[in-house]
């Protein structure tokens, strides 16, 4: 014991030697958070006190206008509550489907690996690719589009999936759980695995039953890894794009504008950069706030714990 | 065992829900698969076979349309460019992480815990949320219309990441390990290169695979910061692709049948890799 202490404090003194070279070791990552992500942050918060479409310098100071606009805007909230349903829909119906699955494939089945690689596959296809995939297969014309010949297969009403307001935010939520379940999945298979065995075994001898074995041991041990599957999800839905735009630009009549959608067409496509900017922040302090919140909720959860 | 315990007491009622549960499972099965199915049958038809018989395999295969693609030579500049983007920032995150996690895994000193939330910060700023500032940016920097800007970017963005994986690994390997890499006269910088990175070989692999994942799907950076057809990225293309020839939806599948072979390929020789980045950055991080 006494040579170990030694040693580390041997150690600690040649280490504190050479301090330039902890940083040189850390420079080249903290460059490039400055630069592309913690600078640009506050730019954009300077910005979005402007109206300025982009072209020379910001000189139209408006203060906290379009802050104002933006919460007028009842487009802006639509984006938010869609944003908001894909969130619930994901916490709410993708993760347990994705539990479940998972529950069923970690237990004794026979190929559980070909089951995983096919459930993990569309997690490696772009959502690029992803979303032009279900443009053509949620295509209103039965002979083009599979969904609508499946329907009319079984004679029941075809849809206009990505046409139909009230229908379109569900179907990409469709296509967000094809893309995304079986990342979920991987995480609790990842997570039953990890459970003892010999935890299981005492309870089956102390006569625990199937269904009480998965409400008192499985799920319990099982919270870890939910609780950062929720996570990730709500943080994924927060900032879906790509699918959305390919599969619908937000539309038909912002039905599926989400808050991403909605800042990239005031950035990108009209260029109110001061606006977008805004919109911007915004979307930065509803993220941050949850991931705050989520930090020390879990935080104080493990000190019960 | 509980094959044992299943043999011995099949009864009708025990079977119901084994039915039910492969009832289940061959429709996830289908849902995932059949969409993929359904196009790569749609890329292999002739443009009036896929509207005529859309559903049915294509036997024989029609290579027309993959063939006109492979024709066109901006297919092999995006192909280029998102080789180019993929291996590039890949590289660059792994060294950039793996040097910023053995600092923070191996050493200590004063405001370290200050200083590895920062470098966390990536974790909780994806780049959708940040992209207008991050377009500013480079468009200061005149860096628009440059892979260098997409490059950068993309790797900033797996920093975070890839650093938390990193040092969690890092900081399993023993420390007495270290003590007498010193004791041998071994300075830090060589104990790094020499021993520590090849000890880390599994988790290296397992950042190097999520960050060519993530990096060959990203679509939104390369939309940003690129408008020069020679400059698209395979992404790119394919979005812009379907607008164009939206109409030749059997086009257009075969260029999505193109677009996939790549990940798909890469997903069957480095999924343990992915899967292993994945549930140590998700577990830890």
């Amino acid at each position: 014991m006494v040579t170990i202490e030694t040693l580390k404090k041997r150690k600690s003194r040649r280490f504190s030697s050479d301090r330039i070279k902890v940083f040189l070791f850390l420079i080249p990552a903290a460059v490039l958070l400055l630069v592309f992500l913690v600078i640009p942050i506050f730019q954009c918060l300077y910005y979005s006190l402007f109206n300025w479409n982009g072209m020379g310098p910001a000189e139209d100071f408006i203060g906290i206008l379009n802050y104002k606009k933006i919460i007028n805007d009842s487009v802006f909230i639509k984006a938010v509550l869609n944003t908001f349903a894909i969130v619930g829909l994901s916490l709410f119906v993708q993760l347990p489907l994705a539990l479940f699955l998972a529950i069923m494939i970690g237990r004794g089945i026979k190929g559980r690996a070909f089951y995983r690689t096919v459930f993990f596959l569309p997690y490696v296809l772009s959502e690029t690719i992803t979303a032009v995939m279900w443009r053509i297969l949620y295509n209103p014309d039965p002979k083009r589009g599979f969904i609508n010949a499946v329907f009319q297969a079984f004679g029941w009403k075809m849809q206009d999936w990505l046409g139909n307001m009230n229908l379109v935010l569900f179907s990409i939520f469709i296509v967000l759980t094809w893309k995304y379940i079986g990342f979920h999945m991987l995480l609790y298979i990842t997570g039953l695995q990890n459970i003892p065995r010999d935890v299981e075994e005492a309870a089956l001898i102390d006569g625990v039953n199937k269904r009480q074995m998965l409400t008192y041991i499985t799920l319990p041990l099982l919270s870890g890894t939910i609780r950062t599957s929720a996570y990730l999800s709500v943080l994924g839905s927060l900032q879906v794009y790509a699918i959305v735009w390919i599969m619908t630009k937000g539309g038909p009549v912002n039905a599926s504008e989400v808050l991403s959608t909605y800042m990239y067409r005031f950035s990108f496509v009209r260029f109110q950069l001061g606006y977008g900017a805004a919109v911007a922040i915004v979307m930065l302090i509803i993220s941050l706030i949850f991931s705050i919140t989520y930090m020390s909720l879990t935080r104080r959860t493990e000190h019960v714990a | 065992m509980s094959d044992n315990v299943a043999k011995k007491s099949i009864n009708f009622k025990e079977l119901i829900p084994v039915i039910l549960k492969y009832i289940v499972l061959v429709l996830a099965l289908l849902f995932i698969l059949v969409p993929i199915v359904i196009i790569i049958f749609g890329g292999l038809k002739t443009r009036g076979e896929f509207y005529t018989i859309p559903y049915i395999p294509p036997i024989p295969p029609r290579w027309d349309n993959i063939i006109k693609i492979l024709n066109m030579p901006i297919f092999w500049y995006m192909m280029r460019n998102s080789v180019v983007v993929t291996l590039t920032s890949t590289a660059a995150v792994v060294i950039v992480s793996s040097m910023s996690a053995f600092v923070f895994a191996r050493m200590d000193f004063k405001g370290k815990g200050v200083l590895f939330q920062f470098f966390t910060i990536g974790l909780m700023f994806p780049a959708t949320v940040a992209i207008l500032p991050i377009f500013l940016i480079v468009r200061q920097l005149g860096l628009q219309n440059n892979l260098i800007s997409v490059i950068l970017v993309l790797t900033t963005f797996q920093i975070s990441m890839s650093t938390v994986i990193l040092r969690n690994f890092f900081m399993e390997i023993p420390s007495e390990l270290q003590d007498a890499a010193l004791i041998d006269g071994c300075n830090r910088t060589g104990f790094f290169l020499r021993i520590l990175l090849p000890l880390a070989k599994p988790s290296l692999a397992a950042v190097a695979s999520l960050a060519v994942v993530n990096t060959w799907n990203d679509l939104l950076v390369a939309l940003v910061l690129i408008d020069k057809e020679k400059l698209w990225t395979l992404q790119l293309g394919v979005m812009q692709f379907q607008g164009q020839y939206g109409q030749d939806l059997s086009l257009v599948s075969a260029f999505l049948i193109l677009a996939a072979i790549p990940a798909v390929i890469f997903y069957m020789f480095a999924q343990r890799h992915i899967v292993s980045g994945l549930t140590a950055g998700s577990i830890k991080g």
